[in-house]
């Protein structure tokens, strides 16, 4: 392998490397597009193409399974809430002259530096390092798999007691809120759940399985 | 591959979503923000994941079962985070996290006897983002 990696070269890249060159192009224009946007529908759409592109890098990363797990999860499930929150928020259809604070320039000024320094940082630490993507995929579901519940069993369960708490931690925040109105309005505050809360539970609940 | 393409890949998307997290004011689109942050960390994870792999014949497969649990621990938050949004939002009918200032009020009347109310921002996500600003 490090024979190989010795051949490689800045001006010669395979086609892997330009494929993503060019997706991480888009993945990172949609991404700017995301949080520079006025239309707020806008940007969770735009969202959506910068996880598919993400995932598309993973593809060709050769981490097939956590691909598709980004596609089921995030542009499945977590795309959709973020547009059920922006529903019931009631955000705007159009532009919003609001949706970015005053200190934008600061942000700006901090993301640069940030940017420049990581940048700076990674490339000039990783210059001479070169992924050997041949031979079997690294990150197949099978090998995956296999680590996943040979070491870290613990974790992935530790990991359903941690949805469980978030899954019945969303449910409390729902109805306390609306037990509360319902003290607010005179009723008993023990109340049935109410219809209004109750599909973005059951989008809560998707979106952590 | 080269290692640095995903690396730098990975601290522009990094970046980008600080510059969200810092400067929008709706809160679900901090919450967009706080995705685009996690899944940087995500690639960052699955390339070194890779690299490793086949480099150090590291068998763990540590980076991917680590990204795996960043994505179910980014499920549960973006839930809890939109039910916290809708709370507040139901509560005092916005989603803006620039008009979500009670400490500021709070130390607006009783400021004389209260110095240190800087500090005592509760711990809604609003107010991190309202700290992350001042800081900046």
């Amino acid at each position: 392998m490090s024979l190989a990696a010795a051949t490689h070269g800045f001006l010669s890249p395979t086609g892997v490397e330009i494929a993503f060159l060019l997706v991480g192009l888009v993945t990172f224009g949609a991404a700017i597009v995301t949080v520079t946007t006025r239309q707020l529908v806008h940007a969770a759409l735009w969202l959506v193409v910068t996880l598919g592109g993400l995932a598309v890098e993973y593809l060709l990363l050769t981490a097939e399974f956590i691909a598709w797990v980004q596609v089921l999860i995030y542009v499945g499930s977590v795309v959709v809430l973020l547009l059920f929150g922006l529903m019931l928020t009631r955000a705007p259809i159009g532009r919003s002259p609001d949706a970015d604070s005053g200190n934008r320039w600061a942000a700006l000024t901090v993301a640069v530096a940030a940017a420049a320094a990581l940048v700076w940082v990674v490339v000039d630490a990783f210059r001479a390092t070169w992924i050997d993507l041949d031979g079997p995929a690294a990150g197949s579901t099978e090998a995956t798999g296999a680590s996943l519940f040979q070491n870290w069993v613990l974790p992935f369960e530790a990991l359903s007691v941690l949805l469980l708490a978030a899954l019945v931690g969303a449910i409390v925040l729902s109805r306390k809120a609306k037990a509360e109105a319902a003290t607010a309005s005179g009723s008993t505050p023990s109340g049935s759940t109410p219809a209004g809360s109750t599909p973005v539970t059951r989008s809560e609940k998707e979106g952590t399985r | 591959m080269h290692l640095a393409y995903p690396a730098v890949l990975s601290a522009l998307l990094f970046c980008t979503g600080l510059y969200g997290v810092l400067a929008r004011r709706n809160a679900i689109l901090v919450l967009m923000s706080v995705e685009l942050m996690l899944n940087a960390v995500n690639l960052n994870l699955v390339a070194f994941d890779v690299w490793l792999s086949r480099t150090a014949e590291e068998t763990l497969h540590s980076g991917q079962a680590l990204t795996l649990f960043t994505i179910a621990i980014a499920a549960a938050e973006i839930g809890i985070g939109l039910a916290i949004v809708l709370a507040v939002h139901r509560n005092r009918g916005t989603a803006d996290i620039d008009k979500l200032r009670d400490s500021a009020e709070r130390h607006g009347p009783d400021g004389d006897h209260d110095g240190t109310d800087h500090d005592a921002l509760t711990a809604e996500q609003s107010d991190e983002a309202e700290k992350a600003e001042a800081t900046a």
